[in-house]
């Protein structure tokens, strides 16, 4: 379901109202402000954090929300808050790293493929239709399964999975630029394929796959996390937020708090990052957005 | 017409290899000797493993390999889970009829909340009731079914004990709350593609023609508008059901309800191989599938896509 944002009429616009715009649309401000206090408190989890993630204590196990545990205990007596704040460093990161990757790998496809054409692309093309034939998540449960479980497989699986719509973007991308005069003033002054695929065309074609990958950490996020609800990401002791709403199932009876707090936590990264999204849609392509 | 359908077919053909060559080589991207991979932690003497080698044909070369498992797969013998012995091609179409009726009623929920809801907000486009269903759908589109199943469960099984979290039988009532969890993310998609494709369609400039030519509003509405925004609204109700399948996988493990995503969850926490295969191949055949009856169709009602 990645819905690609067109996004040509980015470039166009006169940059200052288009900043105007953005910071009096109540999405892309919403959107940032919830994006930026999660970041600062998943980069100051130290200093947050008032409780050891790991430290067990028998003695107050299912304690409901108050002011000494803010997010209450879970069954083995661990805060929830901290678990919370580190929890979403791990969320984060698995989100961040798995477009990182699957932005490298698909872009490394997709502007080889662009570039070379004829039979190079077809092959490549064919292959990216093959990855497409598996929704995103069956093909990051497919790459776990043979990857086996763990977080920076996780990762990888999540990276992968993401990767089709890189290379499609990053290919059509490159099929415009390389028709430009730029590129045949490069040829001629007897440039190397690979100086100008990464020094001429690579940085003309970078911007729209930036946002792409930007708008892609909230599937990434969900996708991770849900990888690790499954019990195929993260390890229990590992705070995580998909884990940890995995662990409080068991006691959502008489302890809500256990799953509710990392849920929001989940919800509140992938809701900002959409705000964001929705907000610069709504910005810049006022016309396919209404 | 003729050449664009069988132009589509071919593709629809070469990716459908292309799907069976990956599930086929799950088994050797998997880190170690198949054999091993297969015969999972039983100890096992070096001669048996060579014996099994054989048997199982690991010692012919990939290709070969290949054909075989095709010629199987098209005999209905994908094997036997490795954890319980059964024949895979069984499991499957036994949990198979449980999947299919969840995503046919998530399906149904989700096109008609998207349709409806959509139709509404690009009606009173702009007002506040617009911008508050634009903001709930994007939250409805954002929040993990993980989470909200587990909202449903606590709200309505836990504290309420108005409707089960855990359907025992096949029962329609047990069936309400995993199909919402289903439907939500998809149907606050389409709610947002109706509103747009809808207030796209008003502005366009055919419709002035048209009413120049003295057509009522009416006629200009089911006559000229509806055709061309139904065409971008049934592609993505058909693109829809594939991913209602895809997402059974998260949604059957939150109820723990029988089903083909369950069956695929367990085979890959057991590492069950042959499981996955037959699994994740079921859902990429269909997906393919209902792709190609996609396209077939929208060429068939949009000739503009036949010239392409």
């Amino acid at each position: 379901m990645n819905e690609a944002v067109v996004l040509e009429p980015l470039v166009k616009t006169n940059k200052r109202a288009t900043r105007w715009y953005l910071f009096h649309n109540f999405n892309f401000v919403v959107g940032t402000v919830i994006l930026i206090a999660l970041i600062f408190i998943t980069v100051f989890a130290a200093r947050i954090a008032p409780y050891n993630v790991n430290q067990a204590n028998p003695t107050q196990t299912f304690i409901s929300p108050n002011s000494e545990h803010l997010m209450g205990t879970d069954n083995i007596g661990r805060d929830i808050f901290s678990r919370f704040v580190f929890g979403g460093r791990v969320s984060l990161i698995i989100g961040l790293a798995a477009m990182l990757i699957g932005m490298a790998l698909g872009t490394g496809i997709g502007i080889i493929a662009g570039f070379y054409g004829s039979w190079v692309d077809s092959i490549l093309s064919w292959m990216t239709e093959i990855l497409m034939a598996f929704p995103g998540m069956l093909l990051a449960l497919t790459v776990m399964a043979i990857l086996g479980p763990g977080i920076s497989n996780v990762i990888i699986a999540v990276g992968i999975g993401s990767t089709p719509s890189f290379m499609r973007m990053a290919r059509s991308e490159v099929l415009k630029t390389r028709e430009m005069d730029y590129i045949e003033a490069a040829r001629s002054i007897g440039c190397t394929d690979a100086r100008i695929l990464f020094l001429h065309i690579l940085p003309n074609i970078i911007s729209p796959l930036i946002v792409l990958a930007t708008l892609g950490i909230g599937g990434a996020i969900l996708e991770g996390s849900s990888l690790s609800y499954l019990g195929l990401g993260a390890q229990p002791m590992t705070p995580e937020w998909g884990a940890m709403l995995s662990l409080g199932r068991a006691y959502l009876n008489n302890a809500w708090w256990i799953s509710i707090f990392p849920g929001i936590g989940i919800l509140l990264a992938i809701l900002s990052i959409n705000m964001i999204g929705e907000g610069l849609s709504q910005v810049l392509d006022p016309l396919a957005n209404c | 017409m003729w050449n664009y359908l069988v132009r589509r077919l071919l593709t629809s053909i070469s990716i459908l290899i292309g799907v069976s060559i990956f599930t086929f080589m799950i088994l050797h991207f998997v880190p170690g000797d198949p054999v091993r991979v297969l015969i999972g932690r039983q100890s096992v003497s070096p001669e048996r493993i060579e014996e099994l080698r054989q048997e199982m044909g690991f010692n012919d070369s990939l290709p070969v390999q290949y054909f075989h498992y095709i010629e199987r797969v098209f005999k209905g013998d994908m094997g036997r889970s490795m954890k319980t012995n059964r024949p895979v091609f069984d499991s499957i179409m036994e949990q198979f009829p449980s999947t299919l009726k969840l995503a046919l009623f998530a399906l149904l929920l989700s096109t008609i909340f998207g349709i409806l809801i959509g139709a509404l907000s690009a009606a009173i486009y702009g007002s506040w009731l617009d911008r508050a269903i634009s903001m709930i759908c994007l939250t409805g589109i954002s929040i993990p079914p993980y989470f909200l199943g587990l909202l449903l469960i606590l709200f309505f099984a836990v504290r309420n004990n108005w409707l089960p979290s855990v359907a025992k039988t096949d029962d329609f009532i047990g069936m309400i709350l995993p199909a919402i969890t289903l439907a939500v993310g998809e149907g606050c998609w389409l709610a947002r593609l109706v509103r747009s494709s809808i207030i796209n369609e008003l502005n366009k400039t055919y419709q002035t023609l048209a009413t120049a030519k003295g057509n009522s509003p009416a006629a200009v509405l089911f006559k000229h508008v509806l055709p061309n925004s139904l065409i971008p609204i049934a592609t993505a109700i058909s693109i829809q059901s594939v991913y209602l399948l895809a997402g059974s996988v998260v949604v059957e493990s939150i109820f723990a309800r029988q089903g083909i995503g369950r069956l695929a969850v367990v085979a890959i926490q057991n590492r069950d191989f042959p499981l996955v295969q037959g699994t994740v191949s079921l859902i990429a055949v269909l997906y393919v599938i209902i792709n190609t009856l996609t396209d077939l169709f929208y060429a068939v009602v949009d000739p503009r896509v036949r010239l392409t």
